[in-house]
C-alpha cells in the first residue's frame, strides 16, 4: 500500500490565484453565521457587513501584474476585472436592499450569504479556465439566485418565480453539460486551453459544432438571449425587486464573463463556424426584447424585456468576436449595471408595504414629489436609449463601432434601428415622471406624488450612486475603457 | 461478443429512458427513471469504472430517486391533471423533439470514436483503472479545484433548501399578503 | 476464491479459465443463497422466537421438531401454500415486483460476504460500497410495495421505512470510513487482512474513534434493517403491517426473509469491518482446515452479534418516529463525522497506531462488558428468590426492595 502524496497541489499552482475565491467563500460563510447570530431587530447590520466583504474582496481580488494560476483557476488581469465588477455591482445593489428587503417580502436574513455565494460563484466563472469549474461556478451562482428568487416566501409569485427558475435552468444546465461532455469527446480534456486546438485543418468536426452550439444554448438560456429569454420577464417580475435588480446586473455580467472567456477567447472558432445562428439569435433578442418591452405597463417587466434587448447589444460581440469587441463588451456590461441599477432602485423608492409600485403609471408625479429621484431616473432611462453624453451612450458607441470594425453591417443597422425603437418606452417612463398628472392617472390617490414616501436614506444614497456612475462612465469613459482592453490583453494567447 | 452485450444493454437503457417519458402515472416514470440510472451503472461496470458505479446506484438510484418517489408518492399524484396540450402543438413538440434526436444522433453517428469500435476501442487500460485508489489521485490533485468547488455548491443548496422548505417563524409583525395578482 | 478455482481449473486459458470462474462463482452464489442464506432466514425466526421466550419467561414454540426446531419449516411450508391476494384497487405489475426488487438487494449483498479467507463469491475491489448500493435498492422496493398497494398503511409504512433507510444509511456510511481508513481499502479481504486474529488487532479497538464508529455503525445498521427499536415501519400498533399490509402467501414471505436474513448481513458487515472478520492464528498450513477454523470463527462472531439483536429486539421499547430522526441527525451523524476525523488524525499523529491506546481501549471495553455481565448475574439471582406465582398486588414490595 503506497500512500498518496500529501502535496496535492497541481504544478505551478499559488495560492495568490485562488486567494478572492477563498476570501468571498469565507465572507458568505462567516456572513452566514454572523447572520444567526445577528439580534433579529438590527439585521440590517448583517448587510453592512456584507457590504464591507464585498468591498474588501474587489480590493483583494485585484489581479497581481503578472497572472498567477492555480490548477484550473486563473488569476489574471481578466478575472481580476471581473472580480471588480461583480463585488461593486453586488455591493451597490446591496445598498439598494438595506431598506427594501421586507418590504418586498424578504423576512430572511439568509439573503446576504446567498448573495455572497452568487457573488463568489460568479468570480469562479470568471476565473475558471476549465469547462468543469466553470459549469461549477455557474451552479454554485445559479443555485443562489434560485433561492433568492423565492425569498418572498409569503407571495405567490416570487414561489412561481424561484420554481420557474430553477426548472429552466436546471434544463439550461442539462444542454449545458451535454455541449461540454461532446467537447470533451473531442477535445480529450475539459481545459479550454485544448479547446483552440480543435479546428483543425478543414475546420471543425460536427460533434465539436454540436458541442459548442449546446454550450451556447447553455450560456443563452442563463443570458435570456431569445429564443431562450421566456423565462425572463416572469421571473424578473415575482423575484423581489432588490433580487430582480441583482438578477439583472451581477448575474448577467457573469455569465457573459464565462461566455467571453470560455467561448469567445478560448474557442475563437466558434465565432466563424456557428456564424449565422448567431447572428440571427442576436438580432431576434434585441428585436424581441424591444418590441415587447414597448407593450409593457408594469415597470419591472419593461426592465425585464428592456434586459433581453441588451443581452441582444451585447451578443453581437459574441458574433464579432474580436478583442474590441469583447472589451466593448465588458465596458457595456459595467455602464449597463450602473444605469440598470439605478432604474430598479428609483422603483422600489416607490413600493410600499401592500404597495409594490411596479406599474409605469405609479411614477406619475414624480418629477414634483420627489425631483432628485426623478432626475435620477430620467439620466438612467436616457442613458439605456444611449443618448450622449451618458455612459449608456459610450458604451453603445464603443460596442457598435467594434461590430462595424468586424464587418457586420447589416447586425449594426439592425442594433440602432432597435436603439430607435428602445427610445419610445424608456422615454414613456419620463412623461410619466414630469407630465402624467398623478390625480388623473389613480383615482385612489396612490401615485407618487399624492404619498407620503418613507424615508429610506441607504437607497437614496444607492440611486445618487448609481446615477452618479452613468453620468461619470458618460463624461470619462477613458479609464474604464481602457482597463477593459488591459483586462483582456492579459488573458493568455489572445 | 462484448458489442452484443452493449447492444442490448442499450436497447433496454433506451427502452426504459422512454418509459421515463411516456407513462402517464408518476409513479412508474420515475421508477422506469431508477431503471434507467441502474443500466447506466452497469455501463459504467462495463467500462470497467467499478466505483463510480457503485457510488452511481448509491447516490442516484438509492438516495436521489428515492427523494423523488416521496415527493410523488405523498402527493399521490393520478397522472396528468391539466388539460392535455393542444394536439397540433402535441405534433409540434413531437416533431421538434424527434427531429432533435435524429440530428444528435446522425452527428455522434457520423464521427468515428464516439460509437463503440471506433477509434477508442482498442485503448489499454491503466493498472487499477477505475478502482478508488486511481479516482482518488485524480480527484485530489488534478479536480481538486473542482471537487471543493463542489462541496461549496452542496453548502449552498443545503442553505437554499433551508431557506425555502422551513416554516417562519411567527414574524413580531404578521406578513400581509401583498402584490397578489395586482 | 480464485485460488481454490485455479486448482481445479488446472492449465486451462484464456476464455475457458474466465468462463471457469463464471461458473465457480455461480456454482457457490448459489450454494451459498439456497444452502445458507434462505433457511438462514428462516431459522432466525425460529431462534427469535425461541431466545424472546427464554427472555420473557415464557416458553416459545417447541411442538415441531426438536425443541421445535423445525417451526420455521412448517411456517414457511403454510405460507406458500397459502393463497397469493392481490388487492383489486393495487398497481398490480408494482405490487408483484416489488418483493423481487427487495429479494435482489438483500441476496445481492451475499457476493461479498467473505465467509473465509478463500470463501467468499467475489471479493470486489470497491466491496462495501458494493454491499451500501445494493443494499440501497431495498429502498426503491419498499417504496414500490408501499405505494402499489394503494391502502393508507402500506403507504405510510413505506414512506417511514424509507425516511429511516436513507436518513441512517449517511450515519452508517460515514461509520464504515473509520475501518476503510485504517485498513486503505474497500475490498472486504482487504479489511479483514489488515485486522489480526487477537481481539486487541480488531479495528474496533484502535482508538476510542474506532470504538465509537463500531457503536454508530452497529446502531445505524440495525435502523437501517428497521429493527427495532428502530422498527417503526411496521409498527403494529399504528400501521398494522406497514408495507407489507396487503401482501400475502409468498410475496409476504419474501419480504420477511429479506428482514430476517437481513440480521445476518448486519452481523457479516460489523464483523468484517470492526470484529476482524475470519482472522484466525495460523495453527496449520492446510487450506481446508484453515478455511473451516476461518468459517467457524466468522459465523461465531456474526450469530453473536444476531444473538445481540435479538436479545435487543426483547430489551428495548420502540422509539418515536421525531427521536428517530433527531437521534439521526442531530446525533449520529455528528458523532460519525467525529469518528471518520478522529481516526484521520489519529493515523497522521502515530502512524503507526499505538498499542498501548489499543491496549487502553480494548482493556475499558472488556471493563464495561465485565460489569455488565456482574449486573445481569445480580439481576438474573435476585429475580429467581421472588417466586413470581405467588406475587398479588398488594405483595410487590418484593421487587422493588
Amino acid at each position: 500500500m503506497n500512500p498518496l502524496p500529501l502535496n496535492l497541489l497541481p504544478p505551478g499552482a499559488d495560492y495568490a490565484a485562488v486567494m478572492p475565491l477563498l476570501w468571498a467563500f469565507a465572507a458568505a460563510v462567516l456572513v452566514l453565521i454572523a447572520e444567526m447570530f445577528w439580534p433579529y431587530r438590527s439585521r440590517r447590520g448583517v448587510g453592512w457587513l456584507t457590504i464591507a466583504a464585498l468591498l474588501a474582496i474587489a480590493v483583494l481580488g485585484r489581479a497581481p501584474s503578472e497572472a498567477v494560476y492555480f490548477g484550473p483557476i486563473a488569476l489574471d488581469g481578466f478575472s481580476g476585472w471581473c472580480n471588480g465588477l461583480l463585488c461593486l455591482v453586488a455591493a451597490l445593489s446591496v445598498l439598494m436592499s438595506l431598506d427594501t428587503l421586507e418590504v418586498n417580502g424578504v423576512t430572511r436574513g439568509e439573503y446576504y450569504p446567498l448573495l455572497l455565494f452568487a457573488v463568489a460563484g460568479g468570480m469562479v466563472m470568471a476565473a475558471a479556465t476549465d469547462l468543469v469549474v466553470m459549469f461549477l461556478g455557474l451552479e454554485t451562482m445559479s443555485m443562489a439566485v434560485y433561492v433568492l428568487a423565492g425569498m418572498g416566501k409569503a407571495r405567490r409569485r416570487s414561489n412561481e418565480a424561484s420554481l420557474k427558475y430553477f426548472l429552466l435552468g436546471a434544463f439550461a444546465s442539462a444542454f449545458m453539460l451535454y455541449g461540454i461532455a461532446l467537447l470533451y469527446s473531442q477535445a480529450g480534456s475539459t481545459d479550454l486551453a485544448a479547446m483552440a486546438g480543435l479546428a483543425g485543418e478543414g475546420g471543425t468536426s460536427a460533434v465539436t459544432r454540436l458541442g459548442a452550439a449546446l454550450l451556447l444554448v447553455g450560456f443563452g438560456f442563463k443570458i435570456a438571449a431569445v429564443p431562450f429569454h421566456l423565462w425572463a420577464p416572469d421571473v424578473y417580475e415575482g423575484a423581489p425587486s432588490p433580487v430582480t435588480a441583482f438578477m439583472a446586473t451581477v448575474v448577467k455580467a457573469a455569465a457573459f464573463a464565462a461566455l467571453l472567456r470560455s467561448v469567445l477567447l478560448a474557442m475563437p472558432w466558434v465565432a466563424g463556424e456557428l456564424q449565422t445562428p448567431l447572428w440571427v439569435a442576436a438580432a431576434a433578442t434585441m428585436t424581441v426584447g424591444n418590441l415587447a418591452a414597448l407593450r409593457q405597463r408594469s415597470l419591472k417587466r419593461m426592465l425585464a424585456f428592456s434586459s433581453v434587448a441588451h443581452t441582444g447589444y451585447l451578443a453581437m460581440a459574441v458574433v464579432a468576436g474580436t478583442s474590441e469587441a469583447a472589451a466593448a463588451l465588458l465596458f457595456y456590461l459595467a455602464a449597463y449595471a450602473a444605469m440598470n441599477l439605478g432604474a430598479f432602485a428609483v422603483m422600489m423608492l416607490l413600493a410600499d408595504r401592500g404597495r409594490p409600485a411596479e406599474n409605469i403609471s405609479d411614477l406619475a408625479g414624480l418629477g414634483r414629489a420627489r425631483p432628485l429621484a426623478a432626475l435620477a431616473m430620467t439620466v438612467c432611462m436616457l442613458s439605456l436609449t444611449g443618448i450622449p453624453p451618458l455612459g449608456g451612450f459610450v458604451a453603445k458607441v464603443s460596442l457598435f463601432g467594434a461590430v462595424l470594425d468586424a464587418g457586420f453591417y447589416t447586425l449594426v443597422v439592425v442594433a440602432v434601428l432597435n436603439s430607435v425603437l428602445s427610445a419610445a418606452y424608456y422615454l414613456g417612463v419620463i412623461r410619466a415622471m414630469y407630465f402624467d398628472d398623478a390625480d388623473s392617472v389613480a383615482a385612489g390617490g396612490a401615485s407618487a406624488a399624492s404619498r407620503v414616501l418613507p424615508s429610506r436614506p441607504a437607497l437614496t444614497v444607492s440611486i445618487l450612486l448609481a446615477a452618479l456612475a452613468v453620468v461619470l462612465i458618460g463624461l470619462s469613459p477613458s479609464p474604464l475603457l481602457g482597463s477593459s482592453l488591459r483586462a483582456l490583453a492579459s488573458v493568455a494567447g489572445f | 461478443m462484448s458489442e452484443l452485450v452493449f447492444y442490448l444493454l442499450a436497447a433496454i437503457t433506451v427502452l426504459c429512458a422512454l418509459g421515463v417519458i411516456t407513462r402517464p402515472n408518476p409513479v412508474h416514470s420515475a421508477l422506469f427513471l431508477v431503471m434507467t440510472l441502474f443500466m447506466l451503472a452497469v455501463f459504467y461496470i462495463i467500462l470497467e469504472a467499478h466505483l463510480v458505479a457503485a457510488l452511481q446506484i448509491i447516490v442516484y438510484a438509492g438516495a436521489v430517486m428515492v427523494l423523488f418517489l416521496f415527493v410523488i408518492t405523498l402527493l399521490n399524484l393520478k397522472g396528468d391533471p391539466d388539460e392535455p396540450a393542444h394536439p397540433l402543438l402535441r405534433i409540434v413538440a413531437y416533431a421538434v423533439a424527434a427531429t432533435l434526436a435524429a440530428g444528435v444522433a446522425i452527428v455522434l453517428m457520423g464521427d468515428a470514436g464516439v460509437v463503440p469500435g471506433g477509434a477508442g476501442a482498442g485503448a489499454v487500460l491503466a493498472e487499477g483503472f477505475g478502482g478508488t485508489r486511481a479516482l482518488a489521485r485524480i480527484l485530489f490533485t488534478d479536480y481538486l479545484v473542482a471537487f471543493e468547488l463542489t462541496s461549496v455548491l452542496l453548502l449552498v443548496a443545503v442553505v437554499g433548501a433551508v431557506v425555502l422548505a422551513q416554516r417562519e417563524p411567527v414574524a413580531e409583525a404578521p406578513l400581509t399578503e401583498t402584490g397578489e395578482d395586482a | 476464491m480464485q485460488a481454490f478455482l485455479d486448482t481445479l481449473l488446472g492449465d486451462a486459458a484464456g476464455l475457458e479459465r474466465q468462463l471457469g470462474y463464471l461458473a465457480g462463482m455461480v456454482v457457490f452464489g448459489a450454494v451459498v443463497v439456497f444452502g445458507f442464506v434462505l433457511p438462514f432466514a428462516g431459522i432466525v425466526t425460529w431462534a427469535e422466537r425461541r431466545i424472546w421466550a427464554r427472555i420473557q419467561s415464557r416458553v416459545g414454540p417447541n411442538r415441531v421438531g426438536p425443541f421445535g426446531f423445525l417451526q420455521w419449516l412448517a411456517d414457511g411450508v403454510k405460507n406458500i401454500l397459502k393463497e397469493d391476494i392481490i388487492p383489486t384497487v393495487a398497481d398490480r405489475p408494482l405490487f408483484r415486483f416489488a418483493p423481487y426488487v427487495v429479494m435482489v438487494g438483500f441476496v445481492g449483498a451475499f457476493v461479498c460476504v467473505p465467509f473465509s479467507g478463500d470463501l467468499i463469491i467475489a471479493d470486489l475491489n470497491i466491496g462495501i460500497l458494493y454491499i451500501t448500493a445494493v443494499t440501497s435498492l431495498v429502498v426503491v422496493g419498499i417504496l414500490m410495495a408501499g405505494w402499489s398497494s394503494n391502502n393508507r398503511w402500506s403507504l405510510l409504512g413505506g414512506i417511514r421505512a424509507a425516511t429511516q433507510i436513507i436518513s441512517y444509511e449517511i450515519p452508517a456510511s460515514l461509520a464504515i470510513f473509520p475501518a476503510v481508513l485504517l485498513s486503505g481499502t474497500l475490498s472486504m479481504q482487504g479489511i479483514i487482512g489488515e485486522q489480526g486474529a487477537a481481539p486487541w488487532q480488531w479495528h474496533m479497538f484502535h482508538s476510542p474513534f474506532t470504538l465509537l464508529g463500531f457503536g454508530l455503525f452497529f446502531t445505524a445498521a440495525l435502523a437501517e434493517g428497521n429493527r427495532t427499536p428502530f422498527d417503526l415501519a411496521e409498527a403494529e400498533s399504528e400501521l398494522v403491517a406497514g408495507f407489507a399490509t396487503e401482501y400475502s402467501g409468498m410475496r409476504s414471505t419474501l419480504f420477511f426473509m429479506a428482514e430476517w436474513g437481513n440480521l445476518y448481513v448486519i452481523g457479516a458487515l460489523v464483523t468484517t469491518l470492526y470484529l476482524g472478520g475470519w482472522q484466525v492464528p495460523q495453527f496449520t498450513y492446510n487450506p481446508v482446515l484453515m478455511n473451516l477454523a476461518q468459517v467457524g470463527v466468522f459465523m461465531g462472531k456474526s450469530l453473536a452479534c444476531v444473538f445481540f439483536m435479538i436479545w435487543l429486539r426483547a430489551t428495548l421499547p420502540r422509539v418515536r418516529v421525531d427521536q428517530l430522526m433527531a437521534m439521526c441527525w442531530k446525533y449520529m451523524v455528528p458523532l460519525a463525522m467525529l469518528s471518520v476525523l478522529g481516526t484521520a488524525t489519529m493515523m497522521v499523529a502515530l502512524p503507526n497506531g499505538s498499542h498501548t491506546l489499543r491496549m487502553a481501549t480494548f482493556a475499558v471495553v472488556v471493563g464495561v462488558v465485565i460489569r455488565f455481565a456482574f449486573k445481569v448475574r445480580f439481576h438474573l439471582k435476585r429475580a429467581r428468590k421472588l417466586d413470581y406465582t405467588s406475587l398479588s398486588p398488594g405483595a410487590s414490595q418484593g421487587l422493588s426492595s
